[in-house]
């Protein structure tokens, strides 16, 4: 927009958002000044710059939060997720996109409805089932559930992927003689390619991030994700603030960089299935 | 051939929501302790639910919860994203900074307000109340406990509305702007006649979201309070996952979840005509 304003309407608009900004710092720059410190010196205000910084924090939260184990168990768990979730997602949502089956309409609604069904609608059976077939501790169990829980969400985004495509595009390579595996594999794939990043994007932070799935199918103390790891630790192991702040900045910051670097594609992905212009 | 493609991710989706959810509807009409055989009690678990005030003080919580995250953060995210299409200069650098809330885990995030905010010892609260200025920890009062954790799942939230307000914003038609600013429109006409109406889809899809959310809400406040002091902050969520792993009651939680999925289904409706109209235009 080529808004020319005055100096006041600024002014204010700036103030607002500098307070906006304050409001979402704010906590961050606790949890970064803390995690240098002592304890004793939390406890003596949590404001104080760190004096002397406490380096001992960060290899004390890495052992106590059993990071070298939980850390794999993260990627792993993130890594299979995002695998299954951009395979699987991807072939239905180029089906749907392209209503290459007749019953496309009720698959899309079946999805649509899905996105927002409630975890605890299904958790409480699914729970003693695992149990029953050993998978509870699994991490390629609960890889699983992630990709049924992210599924409709990815087949949605990746979808506007595809009706963007031109149809000319899909046409002319059949005309070429090439086989519907080839114009899937070969012509659409990497066309839409950017939508496949986003959306591994954004279900690998939220398969790093999540709490309610992994906290109930993952239980034995080497067996969980860095979050859980840090929950155990911040609730059962450990009082001192400043090591449970540095165990918590470990896991943050490489969520922070990545988000950092790639903010166009997170952002344009989350707000891709909420805005309609 | 092409019907194919659809069967991971469908029996993927069936095997871990669909045969559950069913499950979920016959166990609410069940005794079971996730042991035994289950034994048909018929209308049982929903009477006991019915009889129990925190199953009451639980689902006017959840009211209260979604009466205050339809119009805080939404109102935050509003103002911030007008105010960001303002100054277009550094809309960019606000965006990713209102964002970051967002991305951090929310377990860690539950952890910084508890022990570097709320905390009496360790906390700005605590720090506050040592020189004077008599401020208690939220989460310790049966009062304030609710409204303690809404202020943490708030300032987690608001980002995500001020980043998607801020893109259906940046659609609105140049044309309609200009028109009102030479007509020498203020912010709250512009905002009230131009703005808001422009975006009122993505308003309605982010309210009918809010909802839904609302009463899913678990994560802040299983580890923040545990549904406590006195069950003072208990949400339905939470109620069902104690009822299930705590209690070994699963099919009263069975008959909670039900009721959470009830006001979903309102929600789900609402959202899916919504999505499906906007796909048809």
């Amino acid at each position: 927009m080529r808004m020319v304003e005055s100096r006041a309407t600024l002014t204010v608009s700036y103030i607002v958002l500098g307070i906006g900004a304050f409001i979402a710092l704010f906590p961050i720059a606790l949890l970064v000044l803390n995690a240098l410190k002592p304890a004793a010196q939390i406890v003596q205000s949590p404001l104080s710059l760190p004096n002397p910084i406490r380096w001992e924090n960060f290899t004390n939260a890495w052992t106590h939060a059993k990071f070298s184990k939980t850390f794999v168990n993260s990627l792993l768990l993130s890594g299979t997720t995002i695998v299954l979730v951009c395979t699987t997602c991807s072939l239905s949502a180029y089906v749907l996109a392209r209503k290459k089956v007749a019953s496309w309409k009720i698959w899309t609604f079946y999805l649509l409805a899905t996105t927002t069904a409630p975890i605890q609608l299904y958790i409480f059976p699914l729970y003693f089932g695992f149990a029953k077939l050993g998978l509870i501790n699994n991490v390629f169990g609960v890889a699983l559930i992630y990709t049924a829980l992210y599924s409709p969400f990815a087949v949605m985004l990746l979808r506007t992927y595809f009706i963007a495509v031109p149809k000319e595009l899909e046409e002319a390579a059949l005309i070429d003689g090439a086989t519907s595996w080839q114009v899937f594999s070969k012509v659409m794939l990497p066309i839409v390619s950017p939508g496949i990043l986003t959306v591994a994007l954004i279900i690998g932070l939220n398969s790093w991030n999540e709490f309610l799935i992994a906290t109930t199918f993952l239980q034995k103390a080497d067996k969980v994700t860095a979050v859980i790891g840090f929950y155990l630790l911040s609730g059962q192991y450990s009082s001192d603030w400043g090591e449970i702040m540095a165990a918590a900045l470990i896991i943050v910051v490489p969520v922070v960089v990545l988000f950092v670097a790639m903010q166009k594609r997170f952002i344009e992905g989350m707000a891709g299935g909420s805005v309609k212009g | 051939m092409h019907r194919l493609y659809l069967v991971p991710t469908l029996i993927i989706n069936f095997v871990i929501v669909l045969v559950p959810a069913l499950l979920t509807v016959v166990l609410a009409f069940c005794n079971w302790d996730g042991i035994s055989t289950p034994t048909f009690s018929g209308l049982d678990n929903f009477r006991a639910l019915l009889a129990d005030s925190v199953f009451w003080s639980a689902l006017t919580n959840n009211i209260i919860w979604t009466g205050i995250f339809l119009v805080v953060p939404i109102a935050m995210g509003l103002l911030a994203a007008s105010m960001l299409l303002i100054v277009r200069r550094g809309s960019n650098f606000f965006q990713v900074v209102y964002f970051l809330p967002v991305v951090i885990a929310t377990v860690i995030t539950a952890r910084v307000w508890q022990g570097m905010i709320y905390s009496p010892v360790t906390g700005v609260f605590g720090m506050l109340d040592r020189m004077g200025l008599p401020v208690a920890n939220p989460l310790a009062q049966p009062s304030t406990a609710l409204f303690g954790v809404a202020t943490v799942d708030l300032w987690h939230w608001w980002g995500f509305l001020c980043v998607i307000f801020f893109a259906a914003l940046r659609q609105v038609p140049q044309e309609q702007i200009e028109a009102a600013r030479i007509e020498g429109a203020s912010y709250g006409q512009m905002m009230r006649y131009v703005l808001l109406p422009a975006i009122r889809p993505t308003i309605m899809l982010m309210m009918i979201m809010t909802v839904i959310w609302s009463f899913l809400a678990f994560d802040f406040v299983y580890i923040l309070t545990q549904g406590g002091p006195a069950f003072s902050s208990e949400v339905l969520s939470t109620l069902a996952y104690r009822h299930a792993f705590y209690d070994l009651n699963v099919g009263q939680a069975a008959a909670a979840a039900l009721v959470i999925s009830l006001f979903g289904l309102v929600g789900t409706f609402f959202y899916v005509r919504l999505q499906t109209q906007e796909g048809e235009q």
